[in-house]
């Protein structure tokens, strides 16, 4: 045989291996026995006499069709034919050195998270019968640090990075504790739906591994919270269950498992779950297909109906918006619940697709919530003028502030594209750019709200 | 002569789990054995024989390993377990309840010779 003939033998072996890799059925150990089993039989071939180039058809024949071949394997491998997240990955490439350790490092990083939640019971602040409010401030300071540091691990993050993310936390936990915030105080919980909010973009830096300035990369950073949000609820529920069959049982043999589960199993399991859903989120991103997309598509019609009978309710009834306590509140969340629909379905759309009936639904369910909330607006502000502002007020007004500009111009962009004058990137553009307002703005509460109002 | 597919799938289990009850081995030298055994009449596609190998692993009446020769390129070699010579053992006990009722069946009709397949099927 030739030098040449073997290369062309090779080449020919090289592309049916391919074929088969390609047949979800057969894993990659397969493809390898069955590659062996097709060298064997071309030796066998060519001893015989036969060229090279003969011998691997024929080998190829006998070897049965990949059709024929793939069934019988999804037969006895039923399971393949659902996309496995296997936890220990096949030992296939050489690359697997690096992703053999992330697991390990997943485990150490969750592990941390956990315990870190436990060292203030050190100092005799327990989180079961914490009536202070260390943990409301803190809770954040203890669980996204590991996540950070587990993705600055994944990324292998430049040590500039590194100790820009650092002085974030360090200033994350001053503006929490340094401040005099009273057990109970407007500032106490203002600081404490803010400041996960400001170290999630500052997570969200880790995990663009320090190119945080790229709009694809905060895309995919939009993807990444939508989906480990719906994890984190998926373990969360798993969690819920674990936590009252250990109440129960326990009790069933007459010992109170309730201070451990408050004190041990309920915070050491949220900070581990907050890690494991986020490996989660990155084992399974090229398995399974995003669920975020999948919710948007079914929630974006219902929600745009329901916006627009409320429309028509309140033109019907010609009741105004009554302005209770909360009800800024409640608007603030009814956009961020719309900006999401929207979020997603621009991290799931394919950027090129010409609009279509889905994208009107959206602009129809966009238009209508910025019509609801110029309502709520008009009837808030003579309240506010009334009754002078409180950091509450203030923190819901100026979200509500800033989710309506970014929908009024997303609005724009949408009909813009809806009506063909405008691609769909600007819109995704628009979107990625305006994260920098959320951080300005969340920062701003954290650290300049309470001494604004005397913290109080 | 060409033995018809039920046949081969039927006789496909007992006759691997014999050869490798004589030793050790890998899917191509099983199937080569198949072949001289049954002087080139059982024929199989090739392939079929991996998800056998497969389902007879997952039942646990084999056991496979990877063995790496010195030089040369990794091999999935298939070893019988105990179940699988109590398994081999079951079929042979099946398999010759039907040989003997087929006997029984030959000799009361001997007036049935075997034919021989047509000529424009030889080439088959």
């Amino acid at each position: 045989m030739t030098i040449a003939g073997d290369s062309e033998l090779e080449g020919q072996i090289a592309e049916w291996r391919a074929y088969v890799h390609r047949r979800r059925e057969m894993h990659s150990t397969d493809a390898e026995e069955l590659e062996d089993h097709l060298r064997n039989r071309i030796t066998e071939l060519t001893e015989s006499g036969l060229r090279a180039d003969e011998a691997f058809l024929i080998a190829v024949k006998r070897m049965g069709t990949l059709d024929e071949l793939s069934r019988e394997f999804a037969r006895e491998h039923s399971e393949r034919l659902w996309k496995q997240l296997v936890l220990a990955k096949e030992p296939s490439a050489p690359a697997a050195a690096r992703s053999r350790r992330e697991l390990p490092v997943m485990l150490l990083c969750a592990a941390v998270a956990a315990l870190a939640v436990k060292v203030p019971s050190l100092f005799g602040v327990d989180i079961a019968d914490d009536d202070g409010s260390f943990y409301v401030r803190n809770m954040s300071l203890f669980v996204l640090p590991p996540l950070a540091a587990y993705f600055v691990w994944q990324r292998r993050v430049g040590p500039r990075v590194i100790g820009a993310l650092a002085a974030l936390f360090v200033l994350g936990a001053i503006a929490a504790n340094a401040y005099p915030l009273d057990d109970g105080s407007q500032s106490l919980a203002i600081t404490a739906i803010h400041l996960p909010l400001a170290l999630w973009l500052v997570v969200g830096v880790a995990y663009t591994g320090g190119d945080w300035r790229s709009d694809r990369r905060r895309m995919d950073f939009v993807r990444f919270s939508g989906e480990w949000l719906i994890y984190l609820n998926l373990l969360g529920a798993g969690g819920g269950m674990l936590m009252a069959f250990t109440a129960g049982t326990f009790n069933a043999i007459g010992l109170d498992a309730e201070e451990f589960i408050g004190s041990w199993l309920a915070p050491c399991g949220f900070a581990a779950a907050v890690i494991v859903s986020a490996w989660l989120v990155e084992a399974k991103q090229s398995v399974i297909e995003n669920m975020a997309p999948v919710l948007t598509r079914v929630f974006t019609p219902l929600f745009a109906a329901t916006l627009l009978a409320f429309l028509v309710a309140v033109a019907w009834t010609n009741n105004g918006i009554d302005v209770e306590r909360d009800a800024l509140i409640l608007f603030d969340l009814l956009l961020v619940v719309v900006l999401g629909l929207l979020l997603y379905s621009i991290s799931a759309r394919d950027l090129t697709a010409p609009p279509g009936f889905f994208d009107r639904m959206q602009l129809a369910l966009v238009v209508s919530a910025l019509v609801i909330d110029a309502l709520v607006l008009l009837a808030i502000t003579g309240r506010i003028t009334e009754w002078g502002f409180t950091p509450n007020k203030t923190a819901a007004l100026g979200e509500n502030i800033i989710l309506l500009a970014n929908l009024a111009w997303s609005a724009w962009l949408l009909l813009g594209f809806v009506r063909g004058r405008m691609p769909f990137a600007h819109l995704e553009r628009w979107q990625t750019r305006y994260m920098v307002v959320y951080a300005a703005w969340a920062w701003t509460v954290v650290l300049t709200f309470p001494p604004l109002f005397d913290f109080a | 002569m060409r033995i018809t597919k039920d046949l081969v799938a039927a006789s496909a289990t007992p006759l691997v789990l014999g050869i490798l009850a004589e030793g050790e081995s890998y899917g191509y030298a099983i199937l080569k054995q198949v072949n001289e055994l049954s002087g080139g009449q059982l024929e199989w596609t090739d392939g079929l024989l991996y998800p056998l190998l497969h389902r007879l692993e997952r039942l646990g009446h084999v056991e496979a390993s990877w063995q790496t020769p010195p030089e040369g390129r990794r091999r999935k070699y298939y070893r019988i377990t105990e179940q699988g010579l109590a398994e081999l053992a079951e079929q042979r006990r099946q398999w010759a309840a039907v040989v003997d009722a087929l006997r029984g069946v030959w000799n009361s009709t001997q007036a049935i010779q075997p034919i021989t397949a047509p000529a424009w099927e030889g080439g088959r």
